[in-house]
């Protein structure tokens, strides 16, 4: 099995396994977000406890860092395999007439995708992470707010403008890498689901809903406060 | 029809190409490509000119030998055909068409147009085939039961002609779909079972030993390659060589 890994099939078995984890925690982390427009009180309680859980902080956290950093690395270095095999590049190359844009750019929205990655660690997970465990602080509370302070810190992130264009064009780029990603994932774990009409539409409704519903999060709390 | 070519020259492996201009006159839209070609290089050993260099065997779209990237595409604007199959009538009067060889770093130019594809030579000699007893008592294949569907399958796998255009046209120069093919043919039939996990992991040690690169999933070789060989293929390869590793 270990050799199985260092094979070009192995690896990219890997990225999709990487790529289902990650998929699945946006699910979670946009349904958790999208309640901080709808109930902030019940948005306060789940982060609370998202942030307080042993079992998310010390095994679940761990885990997601590890995939982000892998997707990214073994992304990156499967990009470098690549350009080496290529050789010459073509004069003229017409690679709209076989595959979609974001299909043969998953490098340049997977850069997009970590630059936001680093713009959003600074915004909320180093904070996050200096309050807990440096500061020891696991109250949740904040002088001068009522209840718990996530709600607050949210909506003050979204204030400034740049910051929401920024993320604005993130999530655009996250979709663009999902509409491939998605069905890619199935194909390289040997499944031909991904090739069906009904895995597609799911995978396009994913690409559209996941970004969209960031967006509308940041826009509304831009407009609202 | 008048066009105008772009040509890719290179004098041998170890020179530097480049792209040359050539007018071609009086072309009959009911020519082939290769027909085309064939015009110019009269053209050229007229005049005292190198001819082009170009692969073409069949000339009927079985061998696979015929190798170009046209206008940016393996084997040209056309679907399912290869170059020999690929007509003129596709192009235009004034055209200016940009013929070059299949790209990758495992397929390295040998002059011209032609490139040397002996990599999928040694991917087959690694595993893509059965070990038959063939000394006079061989089982008459017809005998061994096989679902209709697998069959089928297994033909359309058997389909693959190993022209490279999956390779030329992938923007990692992935090898995959060929490799998938040659898999599945084999991995679909009784006759193909005894050396399944072998074939998997030697063809696939192979063509990354050959420095093809890693699939992506565009799904650009399945569109451009002239036997429709199916993605699924990719996908049972990966299966079998999962299978295989565990």
């Amino acid at each position: 099995m270990p050799g199985f890994f260092k094979s070009s099939i192995g690896r990219k078995v890997a990225m999709a396994l990487s790529a289902f984890f990650l998929m699945f925690f946006l699910l979670q982390h946009l349904a958790i977000n999208i309640l901080s427009v709808f109930s902030p009180e019940t948005f306060n309680e789940v982060s609370h406890f998202m942030g307080t859980n042993p079992v998310v902080q010390f095994a679940l956290q761990p885990v997601l860092i590890f995939a982000v950093v892998f997707h990214f690395v073994m992304g990156f270095i499967l990009e470098l395999k690549n350009s080496k095999a290529n050789g010459v590049s073509y004069a003229k190359n017409n690679g709209a007439a076989n595959s979609t844009w974001f299909s043969r750019n998953m490098i340049y929205s997977g850069i997009t995708i970590l630059a936001f990655i680093v713009l959003h660690f600074i915004d909320f997970w180093f904070p996050e992470i200096n309050t807990k465990f440096i500061q020891g602080d696991w109250s949740g509370m904040l002088d001068g707010v009522d209840g718990f302070r996530y709600h607050e810190e949210l909506k003050h992130k979204f204030v400034n403008p740049i910051r929401v264009g920024a993320y604005v064009i993130a999530f655009v780029f996250l979709g663009l890498h999902l509409a491939h990603g998605f069905t890619s994932a199935f194909q390289s774990m040997g499944g031909t689901v991904g090739r069906k009409k009904a895995a597609q539409n799911i995978g396009k409704a994913y690409s559209i809903i996941i970004p969209a519903g960031f967006i509308f999060i940041a826009l509304y709390h831009h407009f609202n406060h | 029809m008048n066009l105008t070519l772009k040509i890719w020259r290179q004098k041998d492996s170890n020179s530097k190409g480049q792209m040359v201009d050539y007018k071609v006159t009086e072309i009959s839209e009911h020519m082939s490509f290769l027909e085309m070609m064939d015009v110019l290089n009269e053209q050229l050993v007229n005049a005292g000119e190198e001819p082009v260099a170009f692969d073409h065997d069949c000339r009927e779209g079985i061998c696979g030998m015929c190798s170009m990237y046209i206008n940016g595409e393996a084997h040209g604007p056309d679907r399912g055909v290869t170059t020999c199959q690929l007509h003129m009538r596709m192009f235009k009067d004034g055209d200016t068409i940009t013929i070059e060889p299949f790209r990758a770093a495992a397929f390295p130019v040998i002059k011209d147009l032609v490139v040397d594809r002996s990599a999928f030579d040694r991917i087959q000699h690694s595993g893509g085939y059965i070990s038959v007893n063939t000394s006079g008592n061989t089982q008459d294949a017809n005998s061994i039961p096989i679902a209709k569907q697998a069959a089928d399958q297994a033909m359309d796998a058997a389909t693959c002609i190993g022209c490279g255009a999956c390779v030329a046209t992938c923007k990692n120069s992935s090898a995959m779909l060929f490799v998938g093919a040659k898999v599945s043919q084999y991995a679909l039939l009784p006759q193909g079972q005894v050396e399944a996990a072998d074939r998997v992991k030697n063809m696939v040690a192979q063509m990354d030993l050959e420095g093809f690169g890693n699939c992506t999933n565009t799904g650009a070789c399945e569109v451009e390659c002239p036997k429709g060989i199916s993605l699924d293929n990719i996908a049972r390869m990966n299966r079998e060589l999962m299978k295989a590793s565990i």
